[in-house]
């Protein structure tokens, strides 16, 4: 830091209002590929593991593991494999994701009351009707619950990305911020990685309680 | 994938090992008793905290709000908030250990309050009110009724956090800090591919040795009379007033 640089100075933000912006583009795109990408395939994995329940104990052990690697480690290892590239950027988001949705999708699922499923049954509901008709809503509430955490989760983790090269805010962080000494890039780069997470969590409930309005009552 | 190679052929080597400025031994020990030290004075802070809200039912919505957004901080932000402050207040003391531990304690409190909190208020009340019913004083239900009936969240959400301290200690390096983060930060940056990879996988099995550590602490803390029943995965995030994810009844 430089000798009498203040902590914050506006005119920079004013100044680099730009760059600012495309930093936070390129952060936004990144955790919204890494979700997207991470609910498809954790989708697969619970009807997988609903289906076949044996499946679910290694689901979790496997998801489970990834999920404790360092995130900086982990964009490492994939290095070797996939390169300095968006693509190792996103396998690693993608891979974070795993543990927070199938556990959220399985459990939302399991809480489906059985006389529910069995009164649609009853109704004459086919098996493939049942789940997107009756199941599926029940189970909202809880599933967008885990996109929520994974979201936020993975706006903090975009961050590191840049430590590979590759943009977003976590550059105003470490290499216009940290690496430079100077505070004001810190302090932006932080301060639109809470209000994304912020925003982006108040989004999902919002399109939660679009999705489910019979659950307003008891969600409160 | 040679990268893996050449990985491991640089953790082999032991000259790489015993350097003593700028040896294996010497960033492990600099990761490891800098995690002990943040994850320590997490515990301290947030155990009481979330101990406190979880029994009283007091600034609960507050104190989780605040910790949800502590969440949303990335963690190389915590080091990037702490760091100017401490250099401003301390000079070239607030460079390395002490920002460090700073940063990294508050990255590990959030978990270990959501976790506490939500711990004691799955506590079955009639339990608590069975204690009072036996006279028990208000200190005597959180000690000898809700803290162990809460014991394998309140664990888990200690080991989320000490999983996440030493995994992000690695970033305590571009403060000066040291660390296994040292052989990855600045190898990236002067592209010494061989290092980086070999203390990434360094890093990796740290914070898989912890998390099996406290897993295993967490099937030993439960108390014997609720034995066998799965292990309870850490709250991620605490909804205040909503019922934990679980069955929708």
């Amino acid at each position: 830091m430089r000798e009498g640089e203040p902590l914050f100075r506006i005119d920079w933000v004013i100044d680099n209002l730009d760059e600012i912006a495309q930093r936070l583009g390129e952060h936004v795109l990144m955790v919204v590929a890494a979700v997207a990408i991470g609910f498809v395939i954790s989708f697969g994995l619970a009807i997988l593991a609903r289906r076949f329940p044996r499946t679910y104990g290694p689901i979790l052990a496997v998801t489970g593991t990834l999920y404790a690697i360092p995130s900086l480690a982990l964009f490492v290892l994939l290095i070797p494999i996939t390169g300095l590239s968006l693509t190792t950027g996103i396998v690693a988001l993608v891979l974070y994701t795993l543990l927070i949705l199938v556990r959220n999708i399985v459990t939302g699922l399991e809480g489906v009351p059985p006389d529910v499923v069995e009164a649609a049954t009853g109704m004459g509901f086919s098996a493939s009707q049942r789940f997107w008709r009756v199941e599926l809503p029940i189970a909202t509430p809880i599933i967008v619950a885990g996109l929520r955490i994974a979201t936020v989760t993975t706006v903090g983790l975009v961050a590191i990305t840049t430590f590979i090269g590759l943009g977003g805010l976590g550059y105003l962080i470490i290499n216009s911020g940290t690496r430079r000494f100077f505070p004001t890039s810190i302090y932006v780069g932080v301060l639109l990685c809470v209000l994304l997470a912020v925003l982006a969590d108040l989004a999902l409930l919002w399109v939660q309680r679009r999705l489910t309005p019979w659950a307003k009552a008891r969600l409160g | 994938m040679e990268l893996f190679g050449e990985g491991f052929a640089w953790l082999a080597d032991p000259a790489n090992w015993t350097d003593e400025r700028n040896g294996i031994f010497l960033r492990l020990w600099e990761h490891v008793s800098l995690s002990v030290a943040a994850l320590a004075a997490a515990v301290l802070i947030g155990l009481p905290l979330g101990l406190w809200i979880g029994h009283t039912g007091r600034g609960a919505t507050a104190v989780i709000a605040i910790a949800n957004i502590g969440r949303a901080i990335p963690s190389v932000g915590w080091l990037g908030i702490v760091f100017p402050i401490t250099l401003a207040l301390l000079g070239r003391n607030g460079l390395g250990f002490v920002p460090s531990l700073i940063a990294l304690a508050a990255l590990g409190i959030p978990p270990i309050v959501t976790n506490t909190f939500a711990g004691m208020r799955e506590v079955d009340r009639e339990l608590i009110e069975a204690g009072r019913g036996m006279g028990m004083r208000e200190t005597e239900v959180l000690r000898q009724v809700e803290v162990p009936v809460a014991l394998p969240v309140i664990l888990a959400g200690v080991r989320v956090s000490a999983v996440q301290i030493v995994a992000t200690a690695t970033l305590a390096s571009i403060v000066g800090g040291g660390t296994l983060g040292e052989f990855i930060v600045q190898g990236i940056f002067v592209r010494a591919l061989d290092r980086v990879v070999g203390a990434a996988i360094l890093v990796g099995i740290l914070a898989i040795l912890t998390e099996l550590a406290f897993s295993l602490l967490q099937r030993r803390a439960v108390s014997p009379g609720l034995r066998g029943q799965p292990l309870p995965a850490p709250h991620m995030a605490a909804q205040v007033g909503l019922p934990p994810a679980g069955p929708a009844d």
